[in-house]
């Protein structure tokens, strides 16, 4: 029992070094995600100029195929290192791409596209406050949920996809989610 | 725009509105005060430092009108978390998205929501991180009992040493000393008096 005591803080010590050690590698960050296997919000996005009257987004689009939907901005430095991997995506036709122009003046939204390509088949306008970046739980851009057929949020990733991430951890989601 | 965090604030800066305070000694120096005034400008400039109210980062287009509702949307505010500037409340950040949930928490309380409710709204979305004060429930136990327990088991360690010390101090006194060793002592003793 004294020989225990005497090991006692060493113990302590070791286990909130532990827990501390651990802290150090996580990313505050990556916040979990409330809304994973929650419906996507009701929304009713209106279309960005110059991209057709129906191209706006909502709720009922997020229907019936897994896809992805992506929170972008023309003022968002990160979404344009992202571009060029959603591009490739839509080359390959991994899944239909849809996207939320979060807090973003249209037009520069429409222009930032016409500038650095368009993967998306749907784009709704979220203006300010970004009520629907909200309600999706947003915390910046760019953030990537992943709906499911049933229209259901399966996963979230927070900041720019890469080709590794998206091969590695996002297609094999899509694919299992797809065999549903 | 951006989503970046402003460790500082151009308007509402303390030291903006001593500069009539500053003219001021400039007028107290003919008076005779022209030896103090350095000192007497950084007492001033402390006190302002020490009375001026915190830099809200509310923008007045987004109060509600009704004082009341905007007291609650303050103290609701000051609960939240900025997702973006991780430890500063929706109420302290310049973060456009802490303006937005400003703005959302305005609306939902001007729509007749309480504060649980807001509360619950936010929480829905974005997970118990938004509160800056953890809810007390069985995932954030140790969070919150943790340090009550280190405490008590430091408390009852330090009781535990002191009550083994007057055991201690009850062992035999050391045997007096022999006539060689008081000779030994006292010639020591008279050496380092020297």
């Amino acid at each position: 029992m004294r020989r225990f005591l005497y090991v006692l803080p060493v113990v302590v010590f070791t286990v909130l070094a532990l827990f501390f050690l651990k802290g150090l590698t996580l990313n505050p960050r990556d916040i979990p995600s409330v809304l994973i296997d929650r419906p996507v919000p009701e929304m009713s996005l209106a279309p960005l100029p110059g991209r057709g009257e129906s191209s706006g987004l909502s709720t009922k689009d997020l229907k019936g195929r897994v896809s992805l939907v992506n929170i972008y901005g023309s003022w968002c430095i990160s979404c344009v290192q992202e571009h060029p991997v959603l591009m490739e995506i839509k080359r390959r036709g991994d899944v239909p791409i849809h996207a939320v122009d979060w807090r973003d003046d249209p037009v520069l939204g429409a222009a930032w596209l016409k500038k650095n390509g368009d993967p998306y088949e749907r784009v709704g306008v979220d203006p300010p406050p970004g009520r629907t970046a909200v309600d999706f739980g947003v915390t910046g851009a760019p953030e990537s949920f992943i709906v499911d057929k049933a229209g259901v949020i399966r996963y979230k990733h927070v900041g720019p996809i890469s080709m590794e991430i998206w091969t590695k951890t996002l297609l094999p989601i899509i694919r299992e989610l797809e065999k549903r | 725009m951006t989503l970046t965090c402003h460790p500082e604030r151009s308007e509402g800066s303390p030291l903006g509105t001593s500069f009539p305070i500053l003219r001021r000694l400039g007028r107290m120096r003919s008076l005779g005060f022209a030896r103090d005034d350095g000192r007497i400008a950084a007492v001033f400039v402390a006190a302002l430092l020490v009375l001026s109210a915190p830099a809200w980062a509310v923008n007045p287009d987004e109060m509600l009108k009704d004082p009341a509702q905007e007291h609650r949307a303050r103290e609701l505010g000051k609960d939240l978390r900025c997702l973006v500037c991780q430890n500063q409340s929706i109420d302290d950040s310049d973060a456009d998205l802490a303006k937005d949930l400003r703005v959302i928490v305005r609306e939902r309380i001007a729509k007749g929501d309480s504060d649980d409710q807001v509360r619950k709204f936010v929480v829905d979305r974005y997970g118990d991180y938004v509160l800056l004060k953890p809810p007390f429930k069985m995932s954030t136990l140790a969070l919150w009992l943790g340090p009550l327990a280190l405490f008590l088991g430091a408390l009852w360690a330090v009781l535990a040493f002191y009550r083994r010390r007057p055991a201690e101090k009850a062992a035999p006194p050391p045997p007096p000393l022999s006539a060689e060793e008081q000779r030994r002592l006292d010639k020591l003793l008279k050496e380092s008096e020297r």
